[in-house]
């Protein structure tokens, strides 16, 4: 909480961010009456490319604010299933239903790969986050109050050539938040960073979800980011959910404590156990 | 620091500095030998003539004004061929990028096209226009056209398909997809097409203006020879080099000022 609201900038519309913080908690505590986040329903989903059947029948419903996190081995179909969600591919057979009618900028995708223009400065690399809305007259404040929240204010004006890999990563996180998204699906956005990097992107994450309640799907390998940062981990074998574990972990979460330590163990076990023969890892 | 940060353009827009002074270094070192050679009796004036004589000849036309006029005779002609064959080259490079149909219609019969030698075509460029204007901005144009076709297309082809779903996911409509991700992303690809347009361009110009021409540079040099004015045909050899150079150096001008962003074009 204290973090939340250090991170509270005086010029950030603070009586919404106070709001915000207030209907996060509530949905923590599995209120899904109102909130900024957008419930997600899938019915018997169904993709293959080809003869590869990569989701065979999945069913799945995520309550609105809820922090997803999907594992699974290589392949096991977990990317693929955070693209169908995201629309950016089509549906072979089954529905995903968001609760109501969402507008694209209502759902947003981070990537492994930050994904930004080189040849557009940082600043204008975030203005591209607010899609139709980009003519907007205030779309340079939305997009410098963006790239406040992930701590980039004095990187506006670079290019994105001259940045670090964590801070591209930030550059693309404020591009994403921009348009204050409901649904917000992350496809492994850590996995190029190294450890230190990546923990303090985690807290980064963790933080502006606690801020702005938007519902977080969160793609990973990384069984320990997983548990530090979801309420719910899904574990994907073979196309399928094999297990559905909730975190019941009070937050902030202590990175390394026992608790913690515990379910990634079991997590893994439940990983390793189910897929003994599948070697391409 | 703080007001290149803020003013990142302002960088830009300088010319080189410090590397421009030593490039000139070995022109100028083979000038004074080559001046001491013929100064000596070392090299006969009949072979080549003394630097001296030849910037000596250089004044005599330009005196009577008639190197400013073939000059601008050969840089009007270089110029306007160059627009005529790199516009189309970029358009069909652009409209075979974008659109599968086009490519399918059209990039098999441009490929067998290129493998001409266009220089070959002069008898028949003759033959069609005589020693006309025509000829020459012919000859050009299609000399300049194929290395602007292939490397936009190349540009255009070779974009990040990752960034092209990223715009797509931002809303972005086809016009500002082009505009934002796909043209500066075939920049630099299109920039090496137009520097190696340049070169083709002036050989392409000196052959048809020695051949078949009535003014220009090419032309002041094929009346010297018969002139014997030895001193005026090493002075448009030498004006060929410098406006090489010339459009080379705008060429890199211009890179600089639209590719700021690229790493290479960035001194920290």
């Amino acid at each position: 909480m204290q973090e939340a609201l250090q991170f509270l900038s005086p010029d950030a519309e603070p009586v919404d961010r106070a709001d915000f913080i207030e209907q996060a908690r509530l949905l923590r505590r599995g209120s899904e009456t109102s909130s900024r986040g957008l419930p997600l329903t899938i019915r018997a989903l169904r993709k293959s490319f080809g003869d590869n059947e990569v989701l065979r029948g999945i069913d799945l419903h995520i309550p609105a604010g809820q922090f997803v996190a999907i594992v699974g081995r290589s392949g096991c179909g977990k990317s693929t299933l955070l693209r169908l969600i995201a629309g950016l591919e089509t549906i072979d057979a089954g529905t995903i239903g968001f609760g109501e009618d969402a507008r694209p900028e209502d759902i947003r995708v981070m990537f492994q790969e930050p994904r930004l223009l080189p040849w557009a400065r940082v600043l204008s690399n975030v203005e591209v986050g607010l899609g139709r809305q980009r003519a907007s007259a205030d779309a340079q404040a939305r997009a410098e109050r963006a790239l406040g929240e992930v701590g980039l204010d004095d990187k506006r004006a670079q290019w994105p050539a001259v940045l670090s890999g964590g801070q591209k990563q930030r550059v693309a996180l404020a591009r994403a938040l921009v348009s204050h998204p409901r649904v917000l699906a992350f496809d492994e956005p850590l996995g190029a960073l190294d450890a230190l990097t990546r923990i303090s992107m985690q807290r980064l994450l963790e933080r502006v979800w606690r801020d702005q309640a938007f519902t977080a799907i969160l793609v990973t390998h990384d069984v320990a980011e997983a548990v530090a940062l979801a309420d719910r981990v899904l574990v994907i074998e073979d196309g399928r959910i094999a297990h559905d574990v909730s975190v019941d972990i009070p937050r902030p979460r202590r990175r390394g404590s026992a608790g913690l330590a515990a379910l990634e163990g079991s997590i893994l076990r439940d990983l390793l156990s189910s897929g003994e023969d599948a070697s391409d890892q | 620091m703080s007001l290149i940060e803020i003013l990142p353009r302002v960088r830009s827009l300088r010319l080189p500095r410090a590397d421009g002074l030593a490039q000139w270094i070995v022109p100028l070192a083979i000038l004074v030998v080559w001046q001491a050679a013929c100064a000596t009796g070392w090299v006969p004036a009949r072979v080549l003539p003394a630097p001296s004589d030849v910037a000596l000849a250089g004044w005599k036309l330009l005196l009577s004004g008639e190197l400013a006029r073939n000059i601008w005779v050969s840089f009007w002609r270089a110029g306007i061929g160059f627009v005529i064959g790199g516009g189309i080259g970029f358009a069909f490079g652009l409209a075979n990028g974008l659109s599968q149909l086009s490519n399918k219609l059209t990039d098999t019969s441009l490929q067998m096209v290129r493998n001409i030698p266009h220089l070959a075509l002069i008898p028949l460029v003759i033959l069609w226009f005589g020693i006309d204007e025509s000829a020459k901005l012919f000859l050009v144009a299609l000399g300049v056209f194929f290395p602007i076709y292939i490397n936009t297309l190349h540009g255009i082809r070779t974009v990040d398909p990752q960034l092209i779903e990223m715009g797509r996911i931002y809303s972005m409509s086809d016009g500002e997809l082009f505009r934002r991700v796909i043209f500066p992303g075939a920049l630099p690809s299109i920039f090496v097409g137009i520097r190696f347009a340049l070169g083709i361009m002036w050989l392409t110009l000196i052959v048809a203006e020695t051949i078949a021409a009535s003014s220009g540079l090419g032309y002041m040099a094929m009346q010297a020879r018969e002139f014997m004015q030895i001193d005026v045909v090493v002075l448009s050899i030498l004006i060929y080099a410098l406006l090489g150079k010339l459009a080379d150096s705008a060429s890199r001008v211009l890179e600089r000022l639209t590719l700021s962003w690229h790493p290479a074009f960035q001194k920290q």
